[in-house]
């Protein structure tokens, strides 16, 4: 009976997924009135919004990987990228839309790590939809509250001569590390450096990887 | 240039996070002008408000209780709540 779930557990060992049968919330509800209100009077079309889903979910954490992997190979990009990283994601081609970005960078003695404490502030325009994780209270609050202890979860253990620096996007910026670049790539081109950068190198709780030796 | 956020607690939309209120930083860049969220929030007419990096050490924020005094917090906030420090 491939559909009596009687234990509720996949193959795999984990719990089905509940069914989302409960009624729409308040809000749910509010969103569904006004996007077919703007379809009604013609202000938009379900094409356009599917296109605008498709567009957002397109955009992953390779983007800001190139521009990352760009700044490492080319000093005068870097310096763009440091005094505005919106127009220098723009010079690459990535279509950011209204979204303000500024880059900090991690060297042998500053490491910046990004939180929003308030929500959820991302610069999804370059990187993608957020982590879950990013958007939990734990995260939120105990990244500006005790920073060290969560690298070190994620792995990032920071010795006592680095100053950690941590970024509240509390308006309107959004905010990306430029993590240092790893030793031993001195011989490695753009595309090559840009698959060592991963996305939690950008929010500054992860290093990018290690060349293969 | 240092600056003191007001600890001043009022209700709605506010965008300076509670654990600033009252602490003092040094302006690490200014960020042009913004509308301010607390009136945009609420489809009022929103007047436009320099926006501020400031930078306060740990020290400042949680006293003894903090994890590393001399690491940094850098948050946006809004002129309006800003005072000479």
């Amino acid at each position: 009976m491939p559909h009596d779930h009687a234990d509720h557990l996949s193959p795999s060992g984990h719990p089905y997924r509940a069914d989302n049968d409960g009624p729409l919330s308040y809000w749910q509800s509010m969103e569904i009135a006004i996007r077919e209100i703007l379809i009604d009077k013609g202000v938009t079309t379900p094409a356009e919004i599917q296109a605008q889903i498709d567009a957002m979910d397109a955009r992953s954490p390779a983007d800001g990987a190139r521009v990352v992997a760009r700044a490492w190979v080319d000093p005068e990009f870097r310096a763009r990228l440091l005094a505005d990283a919106s127009a220098a994601s723009r010079e690459m081609g990535y279509d950011i839309g209204a979204l303000r970005l500024i880059a900090v960078e991690n060297t042998d003695r500053v490491h910046n790590m990004i939180v929003c404490t308030l929500c959820s502030c991302y610069p999804r325009n370059l990187l993608g939809l957020p982590p879950d994780w990013y958007k939990t209270r734990a995260y939120r609050s105990r990244a500006v509250r005790e920073p060290r202890a969560v690298l070190a979860e994620f792995g990032v253990r920071l010795g006592d001569d680095v100053t950690v620096r941590v970024h509240d996007s509390t308006a309107d910026m959004r905010y990306i590390v430029l993590p240092a670049r790893p030793a031993n790539t001195a011989d490695m081109d753009e595309e090559a450096l840009a698959r060592l950068v991963t996305r939690d190198s950008m929010i500054g709780t992860g290093l990018p990887k290690s060349p293969a030796p | 240039m240092k600056m003191r956020v007001k600890a001043m607690f009022p209700p709605g939309h506010v965008r300076t996070p509670f654990y600033l209120r009252g602490k003092t930083g040094v302006v690490e860049r200014t960020l042009g002008s913004f509308p301010n969220p607390e009136a945009l929030a609420y489809g009022h007419k929103a007047e436009d408000q320099t926006l501020y990096r400031l930078r306060f050490t740990m020290a400042e924020i949680w006293g003894a209780a903090a994890e590393n005094p001399d690491d940094t917090l850098d948050a946006e906030i809004y002129a309006h709540w800003l005072e000479p420090a």
